[in-house]
């Protein structure tokens, strides 16, 4: 008996059972994810930020939504296996929601992450001239003109002129 | 030879071998999901990223995308061909999910070797350091992932073991599904 039927037959009659597809189905999805591969890649050169947002990290979820169903099959393993993966997916956007304050706030009360502070503010004075997009910052602006004397993190790699 | 229980046992409905590589996926989850939302909270903190971006090649990353997409249907049809009882054909396909794996590497190299030389180390910011970071533990998942597909193939071809091209084959579209997110964060957000 070859090991492929010892395996197989080895599963318990409550497994779950995997659905069987023809090559030409899986051909088909991989069609499918190229073309939205096109599309991620093309729809950001309009530059607009809505097209941009919804054309790579929109259909990047219908990507991985996909891969997950067809290729790995979710749609057919058991629930439970289902649900560990969202209850991971689920702790982890736990986590980083409750720590999101202190990485994208630079200052508050009582409290000033000048490392932060100083890496971000002066790039946006020099290549935007303005503190665009920094609107939170608006009680610091005299630290940031302070700031903006120093150095960027990483700055003397890339000329102003390369701002995007 | 005795079998390992974990190819044999099917205690909760799930065959163990497959319920380990499951298990395997919630701890990358994790590892994964903690890396990349450590990046985009920066990210938003620090919209100059975007310049830093910028100097990422668009194509580069797109054609591995691309690769990596090919690679997950070789390891599907791999899969399939291993139900059906094919392991020839299953040890091919999974050999051709290998190759995608090293262009995939080569590309990484050609491309990582290209940003170094123009100055853009891992010391040289924080979304330099993320990049080579996510990159570079993904990287690893696909070296490892290729060096067991090469095992399980060996196998397969002998019509041994076919249930481990299931396996393999999740942890391979694990891979792809990163990388999926990966390449927007890393590649297109400019």
């Amino acid at each position: 008996m070859s090991s492929h039927t010892e395996s197989h037959g080895a599963h318990s009659p409550n497994e779950a059972p995997h659905a069987t597809h023809e090559d030409a189905h899986y051909i088909k999805i991989w069609a499918i994810l190229v073309a939205l591969l096109v599309v991620s890649v093309t729809g950001p050169m309009l530059e607009i930020r809505v097209v941009t947002l919804l054309t790579a990290f929109g259909i990047a979820v219908v990507k991985a939504f996909l891969v997950a169903k067809h290729f790995m099959h979710l749609d057919t393993e058991k629930k439970f296996v289902v649900q560990l993966l969202v209850v991971c997916l689920g702790l982890v956007f736990l986590f980083f929601m409750a720590t999101s304050p202190d990485i994208m706030k630079h200052f508050g009360m009582n409290w000033v992450n000048e490392s932060a502070k100083n890496a971000n503010i002066p790039e946006k004075i020099v290549h935007h001239g303005g503190v665009e997009g920094a609107a939170e910052h608006a009680e610091g602006a005299a630290e940031h003109a302070e700031g903006a004397a120093a150095p960027a993190e990483g700055a003397p790699a890339h000329p102003a002129g390369e701002a995007h | 030879m005795v079998k390992p229980i974990a190819t044999l046992r099917s205690a909760t409905g799930v065959p163990t071998g497959r319920l380990a590589v499951w298990w395997v996926i919630a701890s990358e989850i994790v590892i994964f999901g903690g890396l990349l939302g450590a990046y985009l909270l920066h990210r938003l903190g620090h919209p100059e990223w975007a310049t830093y971006a910028s100097h990422t090649n668009t194509w580069a990353g797109a054609f591995n995308t691309l690769v990596l997409l090919s690679s997950s249907l070789s390891a599907v049809l791999a899969h399939n061909a291993a139900e059906k009882g094919n392991g020839a054909r299953a040890a091919n396909l999974l050999l051709v999910t290998c190759v995608g794996a090293l262009t995939f590497l080569v590309v990484k190299g050609f491309e990582w070797t290209h940003e170094i030389q123009e100055g853009f180390t891992i010391t040289a910011n924080g979304f330099w350091s993320f990049y080579y970071c996510a990159a570079g533990l993904h990287g690893l998942h696909v070296i490892a992932g290729a060096i067991i597909m090469l095992f399980v193939a060996a196998d397969a071809r002998k019509n041994q073991e076919l249930q481990r091209v299931e396996l393999i084959g999740i942890y391979w579209h694990f891979v792809d599904l990163v990388w999926i997110f990966l390449f927007p964060l890393l590649y297109i957000a400019k």
